[in-house]
């Protein structure tokens, strides 16, 4: 199966920070030989390179369905990647103390998308929550302002709560149209609503715009209130873009000033 | 350039694509540090950051579903879910002066670290 390699490679190597890296012995597949390998986990990734100075990757491993497992221990710190399924190999490392071997154990088993996506699924539930109590506070009630009909019923959950999360409004604003128009069918795996991180003048998000009281309903002045998705996804964004710049300056301070 | 009828599934933070009438599919793109762009009607393409003029075409058959599949694949890295985390968690923070990531008793990891330091 073809594999955009040079793009796998590039990340492996480029300055984003790895989750983990470290040596480890790796099982061979034929043979009960280990062989010392360099290992950087990026993401869901990892990758092992035959030296740590190696500027390709030897190979990767695909974290997504695999269980993270101890080994008996007739090897020492040794644990198994083991994937499902009936050809899936099993990959046998070895650590070089008891404490790496437990942060890798540690970090490979968070390491799935799937894992990721649901932490951040959470969060979102919880934020929302959060600014539903708010409005409940300022004296609107807790449900969603305005009928709201979802246009796909089979729409995932987590979609719909993203939606339905109202911007922090300063309180000058008033009520805005609930539009839940959703645009279509979207893999399972979306979770968010910026844009990749794209090159822009990094600069404070600016106020959400007046908005005109549309159905004749009551303006609550000084209640956060929801906002049509695509403002509230224009904000995301620009707050991504924010922060993808303040770690990038952090990263920068970190490593010091270049030679 | 010649267009290909293919089977396109989007797994995670990879495209999988695949012959029509195949079950294993001939390849998959990894979707990280890449730029999502709309080109003309129903077409849009994808190009990586270590090779930018190099561009992957897709044509679907409809605007809204080449739409559609643009917002689906900017969001479809692994980076920008953690970035989303970083967001999310930042603002729960802010509410509530208190670290969301604290009863999972994953705060310290790395991974959900503004920059976290290269080993």
């Amino acid at each position: 199966m073809k594999l955009n390699e040079r793009s796998l490679a590039f990340y492996a190597t480029c300055d984003s920070p790895a989750d983990n890296a470290g040596f480890l012995y790796k099982r061979g597949e034929r043979h009960t030989a280990y062989h010392r390998r360099w290992f950087v986990l990026k993401g869901n990734m990892l990758f092992y390179f035959e030296e740590r100075e190696s500027r390709e990757p030897v190979g990767v491993i695909v974290l997504e369905g695999c269980n993270v497992e101890l080994c008996d221990a007739a090897e020492g710190f040794a644990f198994a990647i083991r994937f499902g399924g009936t050809k899936s190999r099993t990959y046998v490392l070895a650590a070089e103390s008891q404490a790496a071997m437990e942060s890798w154990v540690k970090s490979l088993s968070r390491a799935s998308f799937d894992y990721m996506r649901l932490v951040v699924r959470e969060l979102e539930k919880q934020l929302q929550e959060m600014r539903w109590g708010l409005v409940g506070a300022c004296g609107g009630s807790r449900e969603p302002p305005g009928p709201w009909k979802p246009k796909l019923p089979g729409l995932e959950q987590s979609r719909e709560r993203l939606l339905a999360l109202p911007a922090v409004l300063p309180k000058e604003n008033g009520c805005a149209v609930w539009d839940n128009v959703v645009r279509a069918e979207q893999p399972p795996n979306t979770s968010g609503c910026a844009g990749h991180d794209e090159d822009g003048s990094p600069r404070p998000p600016p106020l959400p715009p007046r908005r005109r009281v549309s159905n004749g309903e009551a303006t609550s002045a000084g209640a956060a209130v929801a906002e049509s998705p695509s403002t509230f996804c224009r904000l995301h964004e620009q707050y991504s873009r924010e922060v993808a710049r303040l770690r990038q300056d952090w990263q920068q301070r970190q490593r010091g000033p270049r030679p | 350039a010649v267009l290909k009828k293919r089977l396109v599934k989007l797994v995670v933070n990879f495209l999988f694509y695949f012959r029509t009438d195949e079950a294993e599919p001939i390849g998959a793109l990894l979707l990280e540090h890449c730029r999502i762009t709309k080109e003309e009607e129903n077409v849009f393409s994808i190009s990586f950051i270590e090779e930018p003029e190099r561009k992957y075409c897709f044509e679907c058959a409809t605007e809204e579903q080449c739409q559609e599949w643009v917002e689906a694949l900017k969001r479809a890295s692994y980076e920008f879910l953690r970035r989303s985390l970083i967001f999310y968690r930042n603002e729960i923070q802010k509410m509530t002066g208190k670290d969301p990531l604290e009863q999972y008793g994953i705060s310290e990891e790395a991974r959900f670290q503004l920059g976290a330091p290269r080993q």
